[in-house]
């Protein structure tokens, strides 16, 4: 016991030379932050970076398959490929990361105060979510933007709506189970109201499984805006996107030109395999039990 | 009949190898029943594992010799240790629900056991296994046949595992723990059981516990382990009378036993004399006619069915009973957690009842009234150091900021014997004995007047226990404090409480000044709780040194 | 929750951009004629009354017409939903198949290399974009090796459609004694149903390979195991069957993902389902039939439910006890 006591500053080194170790015993975690960096700096910086404008098309040069002057060939207006998946980067993880905070927030208040207080608000919200979960969650986010209309924000708000179930759910199983825990119990003695005690005491507690969810969610909300535009809902072409890329490379697939809608998936793919990576990552990263 | 030489284990983790078990030794003759006594993290348990190949994934025997019956057990393919375990050597465990397979029925379950070993075909199957259940002295085996293990209680479970073990009259039983999380009188009825089976079938039998106490009484012989090591070994009376070791002594001590006081139940060089503690006369808190009924899936359950009772200035009163009996829920209504459903809480002259719990955070009285949580690891924030966790009533309830309330975190961990460097860590960095005095810094900052203590010291090692004890008792003197201790042990409540309450099934059947209580209870449930507790073997020299009605100065922080 | 589902879709569709007024008049109506149309539909009415009669139309089984198919969407739907339903719950028997007994075998093997496998399978799984990985086995398997028939519906037009008795083909080819169209369907239906099979492969390998972990580590399985009782019976008895319970659940879940991703695979495999009708619909703005999809939806989810309920019930007795 006596050694523990020399070190008082554990707490802090604690926690990074936590991280440091996962990153060094799981190779793939490192990897898939690289690839979250380079995906950033795609979206970032991606536009003045291209080498040809993403939309200049030049049917002279139409359909050619990848050379050295263009990597990913051109399509079928004479477009370069490469220039138009870098570009359409910033677009699609807009859309996700727009999404997945704006039903982080939502679901969080929801699920919180349900999992809190639960009574008639616990039973409401559970209805609404099952309500929503008995629809096929891609069919509602099809029937969201077909109604509300065709517009990149209207795929934001419906991802965020089927993503929403998903948080609430989370938040209240991590509200409940903690609502009664002593630590919980002793900061309602110690004089905070309820609203504190959630707030500030039960909620961050429930963050790292939340962080994981988030980061799990990213991924399949870039699927899913990529979805949508594939069924030609949402983003309109000639705008650059992975999804619209892929539909629009669909047709010339059968006749043999792959590289139309094999680039733009395959980066889809990568993006979405880097952040499930990093969910899995982050979950060793922040899972306590693996704390020693 | 087994045979442990230089047995050593390693389990593998993050920060590479860990000895889990350093080289030890030791035997069990045929008909012999020894006890390994240990507290948390002495590696009894995983020893036990060892000899029966269960380790879990990243544990491994590194060294020594396993001999049973003259077969090295080290040494055995797989499929022979299938034939030995169950057959020759069985293991009953902690947690005896969890130790049953929750979707199937309890009596097939012990057909598996049965057709395994062949003791039965398929068709003799149900007859052995009602025999089986029958032995443990279950009463109409035919229908607990039947049962999953949800539907039967705590015991009962505990009682088919037994079943189970002894099914294929094994010649060694290893008990691990087995009466840890039940209640005292079923603790005792599962024990003697157990004793009796294993006389009866002339079986030998390891015991591990962590309570001294329960080992002596149940065993022939003891080994006392620490951090995988046996420190020593002896009959289970001459250890107790005259421990050779001195963490052997540092046990027995803190051992709860009859006769002993609370500052013996500390090592001889810490026992400082005690102040004098003299309760006053007038209430402040008088609990009238309380009535807690939770509206349950089948109708209401009465958790406090109208009781009344009235805790003196400065008196410690205990509220004791068995799991359920509402004495958790009586002290959540008087600490304002919960709402009474009728009935008053007269406190210093006002009703508590008349605030609803819900707005009491903003009650001028919230700090007059705290409490010290069970599990002192659920009780604190995990991501709050010490210090914040300590503060945060300083905060909340006396407007203290800044430099004082710092500076007042500092005098209370002082109070409390917490090392101020360990202020600024977390829970998880903290050991339990530190997170108990965490815990109950916080609840003493603001100076309560009533502090309730449910069950401080439960999930903690005796030797640790002995220690927060004697701190509680300090600083009721210190700080002129009223406790209303809540605990299913009568042991330890003895050591702290001038007045007793005894609860059984939401009812007070018995209360009044503890001695008179102990030694001569009015009601029969209070004796059954009384004769349930391990009696350990008195250790006389060291009681008669300490005579427990003295009490002395305070012991330094 | 039924009412629930009827309720929002109600709202969304007619939310839905466009006037099916002018649709149905045709393109040389003029404003009155636009006007007769919409009184016919009953669309003149406020939208708490259209949604009464809708529901009156609802219980007496009418799910209305549709605009763009000219047939009524009940019709439309009962043609439709068994290709849907083939395909998936073909796919879902290939993924069960595959990804059960992995993710067993990577509990009972930590470390070792098909946990490995399962671990790369299960994070490529979900990260596929299953309109892309159709897109590629098209490619692959009808462009460059020409295996597979060309991706265009359920089966090639030379063969005759089996006599409809259940509307799978392959059951019905199967009863009829017509192999040769047995085959027919079963290769048209291999790519996409491999396609949504490695989409559900994922999560159900997951939670297999999860809930093996922890039934292996509980306390029943050590007690089994200080029994000494086989290492089959420890598997099968008492870890995978505790094991199944999550596993089901997630079943339940993925069946409900699919039926989303439905939809993309048959567009991308022109399979004339549900799914590809829905999107038709939604983009004509066809009421009745958008309504009409996503009720079938939903009664299919909640008979899912239905069935998972059960399945739980038999094999957990815990749930039967907390019902009574």
């Amino acid at each position: 016991m006596s050694s523990v006591i020399a070190s008082p500053q554990i707490g802090r080194q604690g926690a990074l030379d936590h991280t440091l170790y996962v990153l060094r015993e799981n190779p793939v975690t490192l990897i898939a932050f690289a690839m979250f960096a380079l995906l950033c700096v795609a979206a970032i910086f991606g536009p003045s970076l291209v080498p040809y404008d993403p939309l200049a098309s030049n049917a002279a040069i139409a359909l050619e398959p990848p050379s050295w002057a263009h990597w990913f060939g051109t399509d079928n207006l004479g477009r370069d490929v490469f220039s138009r998946v870098v570009v359409a980067t910033r677009l699609d993880l807009m859309i996700s990361v727009a999404a997945v905070a704006l039903s982080f927030v939502v679901g969080s208040v929801l699920g919180a105060a349900a999992g809190y207080w639960g009574g008639w608000l616990d039973m409401v919200l559970n209805r609404v979510l099952d309500t929503i979960m008995a629809f096929p969650l891609f069919v509602l986010a099809m029937g969201i933007v077909a109604a509300l209309g065709n517009t990149i924000e209207n795929i934001v708000y419906a991802t965020a709506i089927i993503n929403v179930p998903f948080y609430a759910r989370l938040v209240r199983a991590e509200v409940n189970i903690r609502r009664d825990a002593g630590f919980a119990l002793a900061a309602r003695l110690s004089g905070n109201s309820d609203f504190r005690v959630l707030a500030f005491h039960i909620f961050p507690n429930a963050l790292p499984p939340m962080m994981v969810q988030v980061s799990l969610n990213l991924g399949w909300a870039i699927l899913n805006a990529a979805g949508l535009s594939f069924i030609g809902l949402g983003v309109r072409p000639p705008t650059p996107e992975w999804g619209i890329m892929v539909a629009e490379g669909a047709n010339f697939i059968v006749s043999g030109e792959w590289w139309l809608a094999v680039f733009p998936g395959a980066t889809l793919m990568l993006a979405v395999f880097t952040f499930n990576l990093l969910g899995d990552g982050l979950r060793d990263i922040v899972d306590p039990r693996k704390r020693t | 009949m087994l045979s442990i030489k230089g047995l050593e284990i390693g389990f593998r983790t993050r920060r590479g190898e860990v000895d889990a078990v350093r080289g030890i030794s030791f035997e069990v003759a045929k008909g012999e029943t020894l006890g390994i006594v240990g507290e948390s993290g002495s590696g009894k348990s995983v020893t036990s594992y060892a000899l029966m190949r269960i380790l879990d994934a990243g544990g491994r025997i590194k060294a020594g010799d396993i001999v049973y019956g003259g077969v090295d057990l080290r040494a055995a393919s797989e499929n022979d240790m299938r034939d030995i375990r169950g057959r020759e050597i069985s293991m009953i465990f902690q947690n005896s629900r969890a130790a049953l397979n929750p979707i199937r029925k309890v009596g097939r379950q012990l057909e598996d056991v049965l057709c395994r070993h062949a003791r039965a075909t398929r068709s003799t199957a149900k007859r052995e296994a009602v025999k089986a259940l029958e032995a443990v002295r279950i009463r109409d085996a035919e229908a607990r046949y039947q049962a999953y293990p949800f539907e039967l209680s705590g015991g009962m479970c505990q009682r088919v595992v037994i079943a189970m073990a002894l099914a294929c009259d094994p010649k060694l039983l290893i008990a691990d723990e087995p009466t840890t999380g039940l209640d005292i009188t079923t603790q005792k009825a599962v024990m003697d059981l157990v004793l009796e089976l294993i006389r009866e079938r002339a079986m030998s039998a390891i015991l591990i516990s962590h309570d001294l106490g329960l080992a002596a009484q149940y065993c022939d012989r003891i080994m006392v382990m620490k951090d995988g090591e046996i420190v020593e070994t002896g009959a289970s009376a001459r250890l107790f009378s005259a421990p050779g070791h001195p963490y052997t002594r540092k046990l027995v001590d803190a051992t709860p036993r009859e006769g002993a006081s609370i500052r013996s139940l500390l090592p001889a060089e810490l026992r400082t004399p005690l102040e004098d503690h003299s309760p006053g006369n007038w209430p402040l808190l008088e609990v009238r006619n309380l009535v807690k009924t939770f509206a349950g899936k089948s109708g209401p359950v009465h958790a406090v069915k109208d009781i009344s009772f009235t805790v003196n200035q400065g008196q410690s009163v205990g509220l004791v009973g068995e799991s359920g009996c509402g004495k958790s829920t009586t002290s959540s209504m008087i600490v304002r957690l919960l709402d009474p459903t009728s009935g008053a809480l007269i406190f210093e002259g006002t009703d508590l009842a008349e605030t609803p719990s819900r707005g009491f955070a903003r009650d001028p009285r919230r700090a007059r009234i705290q409490m010290v949580f069970q599990d002192a690891t659920d009780a604190l924030n995990p991501r709050h150091t010490a210090r914040q966790s300590i503060g945060d009533p300083l905060y909340r309830l006396t407007g203290l900021g800044g430099r004082d309330a710092n500076a007042r975190i500092d005098e209370i961990a002082d109070l409390v014997g917490l090392p101020r460097p360990l202020l600024d860590r977390f829970p998880h960095q903290l050991s339990g004995g530190q997170k108990a005095r965490v815990g109950i810094g916080r609840a003493i900052a603001v100076e309560p007047k009533l502090l309730i203590l449910d069950e401080p010291t439960a999930a903690l090692d005796v030797s640790i226990q002995a220690l927060i004890l004697n701190l509680l008792a300090d600083l009721r003197q210190r700080l002129g404090m009223t406790y209303l201790f809540v605990s299913h042990d009568l042991r330890v409540v003895r050591l702290l409480c001038d007045h007793v309450i005894v609860m059984r099934e939401g009812a007070i059947v018995e209360q009044g000044p503890t001695d008179k209580v102990m030694s001569r209870p009015d009601h029969d449930y209070t004796r059954e709780l009384l004769a349930a507790a391990p009696k350990p073997p008195v250790r006389l020299t060291a009681e008669k040194a300490d005579p427990p009605e003295r009490f002395p100065r305070a012991l330094s922080a | 929750m039924v009412f629930g589902v009827v309720v929002i879709s109600f709202v969304l569709t007619r939310a839905l951009p466009g006037d099916p007024a002018v649709y149905f008049a045709g393109p040389a109506a003029d404003a009155a004629s636009i006007e007769e149309v919409r009184e016919a539909l009953g669309l003149d009415k406020s939208l708490p009354q259209q949604f009464l009669i809708y529901l009156g139309d609802l219980v007496r089984g009418d799910l209305g017409q549709s605009i763009s198919t000219g047939q009524s969407v009940f019709s439309d739907l009962a043609n439709r939903l068994p290709a849907s339903l083939e395909l998936t719950l073909t796919a879902l028997l290939m993924s069960c198949g595959i990804a059960i007994p992995l993710g067993v075998l990577a509990a009972t093997r930590p470390g070792s290399w098909i946990d490995h496998l399962c671990r790369v399978l299960v994070t490529a799984g979900v990260s596929l974009p299953t309109f892309f990985t159709g897109i590629v086995l098209i490619y692959v398997f009808y462009y460059l090796l020409g295996l597979a028939p060309s991706p265009l519906g359920r089966l090639d037009f030379i063969y005759i459609e089996p006599d409809h008795v259940t509307g799978f083909y392959l059951i019905d080819a199967a009863l009829a004694g017509d192999w040769e169209t047995w085959i027919g369907a079963a290769k048209q239906l291999v790519l996409p149903a491999t396609t949504l099979a490695l989409f559900t492969l994922a999560p159900v390998a997951r939670m297999t390979r999860a809930a093996m972990l922890g039934a292996l580590s509980s306390d029943f399985v050590r007690t089994a195991r200080a029994s000494g009782l086989g290492s089959g019976t420890i598997l099968i008895t008492y870890a995978f069957r505790n094991a199944l319970l999550p596993v089901i659940t997630t079943l339940g879940m993925v069946f409900s993902f699919s039926l989303g991703a439905n939809v993309l695979v048959e567009k991308v495999f022109a399979w004339p389902g549900v799914g590809s009708y829905a999107v038709e619909a939604l983009v004509v703005s066809d009421y009745a039939a958008v309504q009409g999809f996503v009720l079938a939806m939903a009664l299919l989810f909640v008979t899912l439910n239905l069935i998972i309920d059960l399945a739980y019930m038999m094999i957990d007795p815990r749930i039967g006890f907390e019902a009574r």
